[in-house]
Order: structure tokens, then sequence, then C-alpha cells
């Protein structure tokens, strides 16, 4: 071993210094979304709320039906991660373990649109979604996003480190390919499921420019389009409302993240690292 | 041709039968990769591999709102739509005001979370994970949410930062309000939250890095950071290159920050190229946003090309 060095006390100083300005907005949204305008605008500010209330909360439910946002956002995800984990799965094994005909053109195809940017799509795919009738309704939300290249590359990948010989035997005892695929590989996915459907939930819940492109009326609004909308609304300052609304958006991914953080970094690491 | 052995023709039947068999899995094999890969074919063919198809052939067009039932009743018109957007002076200044959101917020941001997980690799040995964890905490929250936060934050006469600058005797500026600060204030947020993401990927790169090369070139008498010069950086080399690029794409794309912090503003000193894009695409101008959004995508391709340039020379 080289040099083992000290416990170094100024840097765990550094460090925390660090983390508490990274926390901060968190603390200042937290804390403000629970008191009143007069009091998120004193000078000077006043950290503990004095006379906390949900009044923000409420507002914003009444106001600017941000239940139906939540509501929105959370049918949306569920149907993106469902989708993105079944179908690309099933794309990865195949071109991870089967011969088919086209198999290397699709693998370069949907690789291709790895890097493609929404800013792109996002026209003609307004142009189609309008043509099938899709806008206003939460299908124009889900649809062009069921399947992402990411997954089939994460899959691909996966199932590429799994042992040939479970199929091997399967064949021996006379299972058919797609049966092989879905009684004995599917279930030994579920840790890049892990991964793959946190970071497709994380994308989807996060989503912004074409949830706002398709957003004609309120009913389909997602949060975050909901949020942007009312801060740049009537409601500009109404700082109170627009934090309460920030904490709606930002607290079930921040539980999200607590409870399952080892395969949000996991996840990270790995697509960093190919 | 002389009369083939018993022995040979024996292991050519056995060959025959053997390949008969193969040939029938490899048709169910065939089938089975083809039905498991429809599903995701045919949505991926409808809502990715064709608009990429439209709108490169949009661009070279005067489609517009009126045209969406009938997307091929437009006229052509070759390259007009290039040329007006690197003549449009709005254009330009979206242009250049993304090239300073990339080329000042980048560095900065890599530059931290490499700081950060050296730090959190080498310096300390508790609390790792908390740390980790805490810096990564931005990374995973929606930019509107933070956005809007960060507007409060900044508010000129009541915002925690120059309440707290007043505190040491500062009278802040004007951060989102005032041309000459509007972007700088948009970089420090974005590196606030993107930090943690150089972080953890530059952590798990130093995983890779070797531990015996740091080990000789200590025992060769080079201090903590001629070590981290000659041997960290050098081994950290393919990540860093790979933090650079996927930032940096994602840098080039700014899109909500602006839109809820500033609305492009004050006199256009945070319109982003997409921003300018988005607001075309309003305007019913999807040829012209087509030809601004093609332009994006050609500046993250070089980026893309030049990243796999500089890993592959160093094989």
């Amino acid at each position: 071993m080289f040099t083992r060095t000290k416990p170094r006390w100024w840097l765990y100083l550094l460090l925390s210094a660090l983390l508490f300005v990274v926390m901060l907005p968190f603390i200042w949204m937290i804390l403000g979304s629970v008191k009143p305008n007069s009091e998120l605008m004193a000078s000077p500010p006043s950290w503990l709320p004095q006379s906390p209330s949900l009044d923000n909360f409420r507002l914003l439910f009444e106001k600017a039906a941000f239940g139906r946002y939540f509501f929105n956002s959370a049918v949306v995800a569920v149907f993106v991660v469902a989708g993105n984990l079944l179908f690309s799965a099933m794309l990865g094994y195949a071109l991870a373990r089967l011969d088919f005909p086209g198999k290397r053109v699709i693998f370069g195809a949907v690789m291709g649109c790895l890097m493609i940017p929404g800013l792109v799509l996002f026209i003609p795919q307004f142009i189609l979604a309008a043509n099938l009738h899709l806008i206003g309704s939460l299908f124009a939300l889900i649809l062009p996003f069921l399947v992402q290249p990411f997954g089939v590359f994460l899959m691909r990948q996966f199932f590429i480190g799994l042992p040939k010989e479970l199929a091997e035997a399967a064949r021996i005892d006379g299972a058919g390919e797609i049966m092989i695929f879905f009684r004995i590989y599917l279930p030994l996915a579920v840790p890049a499921f892990a991964t793959l459907g946190i970071l497709t939930f994380l994308g989807s819940w996060n989503n912004f420019l074409w949830p706002l492109v398709v957003s004609v009326n309120e009913s389909t609004y997602t949060l975050p389009v909901g949020l942007a909308l009312v801060a740049n609304g009537q409601h500009q300052s109404d700082y109170g409302l627009l934090l309460a609304g920030a904490t709606v958006v930002v607290t079930p991914i921040l539980a999200v993240f607590l409870v399952f953080q080892r395969f949000f970094i996991e996840g990270i690491a790995t697509t960093g690292i190919k | 041709m002389t009369a083939t052995s018993a022995p040979a023709l024996a292991g050519r039947k056995a060959a025959s039968k053997r390949s008969g068999r193969r040939g029938v899995r490899n048709a169910a094999e065939a089938r089975a990769g083809l039905l498991l890969s429809a599903p995701f074919i045919v949505l991926f063919l409808l809502f990715t591999a064709w608009p990429v198809v439209q709108s490169f052939y949009m661009s070279f067009t005067d489609m517009g709102r009126d045209d969406v039932q009938t997307p091929f009743g437009v006229n052509f018109v070759a390259l007009d739509n290039y040329a007006r957007a690197l003549g449009d002076p709005t254009f330009q200044k979206a242009a250049l005001s993304t090239a300073i959101f990339v080329v000042v917020g980048v560095p900065i941001t890599i530059l931290a979370g490499l700081a950060a997980a050296v730090a959190l690799d080498k310096g300390i040995t508790r609390a790792r994970g908390f740390f980790r964890m805490g810096f990564y905490t931005p990374v995973i929250t929606s930019i509107v949410a933070v956005a809007v936060v960060w507007r409060f934050l900044l508010q000129p006469d009541f915002g925690i930062v120059n309440q707290m600058l007043a505190v040491i005797g500062i009278k802040g500026p004007n951060w989102i309000g005032d041309e000459r600060t509007a972007l700088l204030s948009l970089i420090m947020m974005a590196v606030w939250r993107n930090f943690g993401n150089a972080m953890i990927i530059l952590l798990a790169g130093l995983q890779g890095v070797s531990a015996e090369l740091h080990e000789a070139a200590a025992l060769d008498g080079a201090n903590a950071w001629q070590r981290f010069l000659n041997v960290t950086l050098p081994g950290l080399r393919p990540t860093l290159l790979f933090v650079l690029v996927t930032t940096s794409i994602g840098y080039l794309q700014f899109f909500e920050e602006p839109f809820v912090m500033t609305q492009g503003g004050p006199l256009s000193a945070t319109l982003s190229a997409s921003m300018y894009t988005y607001q075309q695409f309003g305007f019913g101008k999807w040829g012209y946003a087509g030809a601004l959004a093609y332009l994006t995508f050609v500046v993250i391709l070089i980026v893309t090309v030049v990243q796999f340039r500089l890993t592959r020379e160093k094989d």
C-alpha cells in the first residue's frame, strides 16, 4: 500500500459546506412551501416557518388542478416504463441471442438513433399525433416514448452476459424459442429491469418538451408542464404557490431515489463505462 | 471420383442430419427473433425513424401549421431555410448564447465533478456514500421544478442569495433580470444541477485507474499532485471524454432553464437555440424550425465524431 493519509478534517468541512450549498435550494423549497407570501418576501429572511400552513398546497389543487397533472404524470410514467421494459427486453434478447434476417440492420438503425435529440423529432411527431387524432389524450404523451434506443442497448448487453446453456437445456426439453425467452431469460432480467425502469421513470417524470408541445388543454398537462405554465402565467410572483408546486414535482422522485439509491448510482455508472 | 469409404459416408450422413436439425432450429430461431423484434420495430419506425426522415425533408420546404393534414403538399425551397437561419440575427444571438452556455458551463461542471470525485475517492474514508448521494440529488430532479426554485433564490430583493451577500456587505445583482448576469445565472444553476452526474461517472472511472501504477509512482517519490497528473488523469481519459461529450450534448439543447427562469430574456440574452426552434414551431414556421433543429443536430454529430476520433487516437 502507498502512504495512507491521515483523515483530513478540512476536507470533511469543505465537502459539508458544498453539501449545504447543493441542498439549500431543496431545503428552501420545502420550508418555503409552507410559508405565506408575506413571510417569503420578508427581509431578513425567516428560516423556519413562523406560521406553517398547507394553504399553498390547497390552492395548488384548487386553482391549478395539480391533482390532475399528478395523475397524468403517473399514468404516463407507468405505461412508458412498462413499454420500455417489455419491448426493449424482447428486442434486446433477440439481438443478443437469436439469429434472424435483418438483425444487423435493426441493430444499426436503433443504435444510430441513440443520439437523436427530441428537438429533431417533435414536429413530425406532432404531425403524426395530430393525424392519428391523439392530441388531447394521454396516448399522445405515451406512444412516442414506449420504445427508446437506450433500453435496447442496455438489455442487449445484459442478455449477452447470461449463460447460453440455460437455453440449450430447455431446447433439449423441447421448449420453443419464445417460451425460452419468457420463461427462462425474462425472469433473470430483474436487475437490468431495476436500472432501466428507474432511468425510464426519471426520464418520463421530468420530460418537458414533448408534453409541452402536445398540451393543447389542461386535461393532459403533466406536472412539469403545469408548473411551468403556472410559473409563467398569472401566478408568476406567487412564490408560495410555486414552491409548493415544485415540492409536488420533486418529492416523489426524491422518495424513489432514497429507496432505490443503489440502482440509480449503478445504472448511471454502467451507462458511463461501456 | 473414387468410391467413398464407409466411415466417411457415415460421417457425411451424420453431418447432413445435423444440418437438417440445425435448419429447423434456424427457422424457429428466425421466427422467434422476428416476433420478439416486431413490437419495438413497428413503434420505432412510426415514432422515431420516420420523424427523423420527415424532419430532414421538412427542413427543405416551407411547411407550416396549415399543412398538418397534407405534409406532402408543400413547396420545396431547397436550402432557403438554412440560408435564412445563418443570416437571422436572433438565431445568431441564440447560437452564441448556446455556445457560451456550453463553452463556459461544461468545463466548470466537469472540473467540479472531478474535484468532488477525487475528494470522495482518495481524500476521505467515512461518509462517502452520504456525500455521493447528496451531490447526486439535483441530477434526478425536474429542471422545471428546480428552475422555479432558483428563480426565487435569485430574486434581487428578498432572494436568499442576495440576502446572504448583503450580510457580507455585497449588493447582489439583479441576477436573471439583468442582461449582463442572466446567462451566467443559468450556467450557475446548470453546474449546480449537473456536476453530480459527472462526479458519479468519474468515480466509477477512478475504480479503473491502476492502483499498482499509483504505488509504483509513490515509491519513485512522486507526490500526490504529480501522481494525479501522471497516473490518475491519463487513466481517466476515456471516462473524461465520455463525460465531456454527454454533458456537451445535454448543454447544447438547454431549454427548460430559460423557458422557466427568463423566457429567453432580458433582451434575448438567454434565448437558446432550442428555445428559438420551439418558438418558430409556435409561430407555425415548421420548415424553418426543422432546419434550426437539424443545425443543432449537426453540431451534436460533430461533437460526437470528434470524441470518437480522440478516443481512438489512443489505441
